[in-house]
């Protein structure tokens, strides 16, 4: 997804950074990719307290780990479907109702939408299809840069994709 | 020509563009996507670069050196704690200097997202008195890169790169050269006294490279990436290194009023540091990793100057820098998001569903459960995570191929039973000599080598012993009687367990390698396996 929207940013010609996560946590645990874009240059690779636009999440609880550095207009786009590989993970519905305390929210089951429309594996692009208004990027430019990243790979690659980002822009509000 | 590259890429782009014939190094977080990008790249297959991972950082190192020493540009990468296993090579190749350019990138790790220390490698460059680059954007890394290896060779002295997670891990836009710079050819130039250290040599050679110091600074002065800023408002001034220099920009968006001195080359620019405490009341020192520059600018003299960073409170003592870090040095407002979630419950790693050193716990769980007073050690990979619950069952973990020897050291103290569990790659990397050492006392240990064939925790790299353990073993001594391989699966339980138990009770030096391949590779060969079916 963070490849998608690297793409788009660096086809218009904005700066980009990217922190990622790799080694240890990447073994079942927590793992978070700060990602900023701007027609300025960016100093900082790492995202201030209360300043990110935009979480995009996997999983539900994992989207409000990170409540601290979403702005107050600030969006939450997650998967509702809750990844359990711990004993004491909360009860689903207190997830939901921390979620639903946030002004700005978009929980799918893109799992489930993914399944539907028989795209199993673009379950991710959902998301980034219901972020396109948060993120400030025009619809056909994230189209456009489905199109270079899964050309490589094919029509039928970049028609799932495609389709998923459609789905996800329906979900938008 | 723009590519987004993360910063490691960015430095193994800015090698290969500057030439670079052979790339050595030991898989280490955050450095292993530097040898990865090379590996992947075209162009050092067309040229043949040396690309294939060392058996340790200290193998790596000196072949790096082996390279310089015949005229060619060597880059050799590794983790801030793989610099301690190549310390000897690497401050000795100070001491002999380099005949091709021969750049040392080490990745250092605050916060500790996926290491054991967050010790700042700046100090190994003092140490070994040579030049040490600290970039503060990807871009910078990559420009830096052909003027290290220029530096490297004008001043015939390994060139230090230190970075940090943040910059290895985080990807920017980088502009690239079109087309890269010719390798260096094979010269004979380095027949020089200086490669022999002798006492007699080396003595020479030590007045040389401290005569060379003032020199080095004197560089670091004038270089293009130290710069003095000047700022209207003298009542401060700040320093601020490497990605440091980022955050304390991100806290002024239009512009800092304070005067501003960024160091990204060393050794310290001191004319440059003595401009500023000389023109400002107070000076705040930002620096991602230990307090290295605030502690040579403190000294131990009294002095005018009051010195705010690290030492003194206005920054964390340890960890990561962060754009609020600064701010609350500043003394600026730091935004307000939505207060943490209290539900949140936390997501440790864990090892993999299937993985083979589940079963190695959970058989060693139930042999152990005879043995109350059994104790485990440890050594560094993904099985360090047998420390996390259910497992429960490491007792120490403290540095490459520790397990082994830390366990005959109990042994010898009249420990019984000892128990050392290690990785495959770990072994090869600095076990082996830790099992001679048993081997030749037959001290009374069971050592586990649990073997995945690949380096595990990094990705996936190839594991250098691979397909050798058993001849390994028997060439350092052992017989086999106390040398058994189990497969570890759930459904050899019963055998495992029973093999564990015989290994524990007999009174003398055994190995045991449970061996399954890695879930993390497993998967991924069966995906190209099913790729290439889907080709034919």
């Amino acid at each position: 997804m963070k490849t998608d929207i690297g793409e788009a940013a660096m086809h218009e010609n904005l700066y980009i950074k990217q922190a990622e996560v790799h080694g240890m946590s990447q073994r079942g645990g927590d793992v978070q990719s700060n990602l900023r874009i701007s027609s300025n240059p960016i100093h900082s690779d790492l995202i201030a307290k209360g300043s990110a636009d935009v979480i995009i999440s996997m999983e539900p609880m994992e989207a409000l780990r990170y409540l601290p550095f979403l702005s107050k207009d600030g969006w939450i786009i997650t998967s509702s479907k809750p990844f359990v590989n711990i004993p004491n993970y909360p009860e689903v519905e207190t997830v939901m109702a921390d979620l639903a305390k946030v002004k700005n929210v978009i929980t799918l089951d893109i799992e489930q939408l993914a399944k539907d429309n028989e795209i199993p594996r673009s379950a991710n692009v959902i998301l980034l299809g219901a972020a396109q208004k948060a993120l400030g990027i025009e619809y056909d430019k994230l189209e456009n840069a489905i199109r270079r990243v899964f050309g490589r790979k094919g029509d039928a690659v970049v028609d799932a994709n495609l389709k998923a980002l459609a789905i996800g822009k329906e979900a938008q509000r | 020509m723009r590519k987004l590259l993360l910063g490691d890429e960015a430095i193994a782009q800015g090698a290969l563009d500057a030439g670079l014939s052979g790339v050595y190094a030991y898989p280490g977080t955050p450095s292993t996507e530097i040898t990865e990008y090379i590996q992947n790249s075209k162009l050092a297959v067309e040229r043949n670069v040396h690309r294939r991972w060392c058996t340790n950082e200290k193998t790596a190192m000196e072949a790096a050196l082996g390279m310089s020493f015949m005229g060619k540009r060597a880059l050799v990468c590794m983790k801030h704690v793989g610099l301690n296993v190549c310390a000897d090579p690497f401050v000795n190749s100070g001491m002999t200097g380099v005949n091709g350019g021969l750049v040392v990138l080490v990745a250092d790790d605050p916060s500790m997202h996926s290491s054991q220390d967050e010790q700042d490698s700046r100090f190994y460059g003092k140490f070994a008195m040579i030049p040490t680059l600290e970039p503060s954007t990807q871009q910078e890394a990559y420009d830096m890169m052909e003027k290290a290896y220029e530096l490297s060779e004008e001043v015939c002295l390994p060139v230090l790169m230190r970075v940090t997670t943040r910059m290895a891990h985080s990807r920017a836009v980088v502009e690239v050269k079109e087309t890269p710079r010719a390798e260096n050819e094979l010269n004979y130039n380095a027949e020089a006294s200086h490669w022999v250290l002798l006492p007699g040599n080396a003595i020479k050679r030590n007045i040389t490279v401290t005569g060379q110091q003032a020199d080095l600074e004197q560089r670091a002065v004038a270089s293009e990436y130290n710069k003095y800023i000047d700022g209207a408002d003298h009542s401060m001034g700040i320093i601020a290194t490497g990605i440091a220099y980022n955050y304390l920009m991100e806290c002024y968006p239009d512009g800092c009023p304070y005067p501003v001195l960024k160091i990204s080359q060393y050794p310290m620019p001191k004319e440059l540091i003595r401009r500023m405490t000389a023109d400002c009341d107070a000076v705040l020192i930002a620096e991602e990793g230990q307090p290295f520059v605030e502690d040579l600018v403190r000294g131990v003299m009294p002095g005018n100057a009051v010195i705010k960073g690290r030492l003194t409170g206005e920054l964390p003592r340890t960890g990561e820098l962060s754009p609020d870090a600064l701010k609350k040095a500043l003394g600026l407002p730091v935004s307000e998001g939505y207060p943490s979630c209290e539900n949140v419950a936390p997501r440790p790693p864990a090892l993999c569903q299937g993985c083979g050193h589940r079963d190695v716990y959970t058989a060693l769980n139930e042999v152990l459960k005879e043995y109350p007073n059994a104790r485990v050690f440890g050594d560094i990979g993904c099985y360090t995570l047998g420390f996390m619950p259910p497992f429960k069952a490491i007792h120490s973990c403290v540095d490459m191929g520790a397990s082994i020897t830390m366990a005959k050291g109990a042994a010898d103290a009249g420990q019984w039973p000892a128990v050392a569990i290690i990785g495959d790659s770990t072994f090869t990397h600095s076990g082996m000599t830790g099992l001679l050492d048993a081997i030749n006392e037959n001290a009374n240990i069971t050592v586990i080598i649990s073997d995945n064939l690949t380096t595990g925790m990094t990705g996936g790299q190839d594991s250098a012993g691979t397909g050798k353990f058993e001849a390994i073993c028997r060439g350092l001594g052992m017989t086999d009687e106390h040398l058994k391989v189990v497969v570890p699966l759930p459904k050899n339980m019963p055998e495992i367990t029973q093999v564990m138990r015989d290994e524990i009770n007999y009174r003398g030096t055994s190995v045991i390698i449970p061996r399954r391949e890695c879930m993390q590779t497993l998967q991924r060969h069966l995906k190209q396996k099913k790729a290439q079916e889907a080709k034919q």
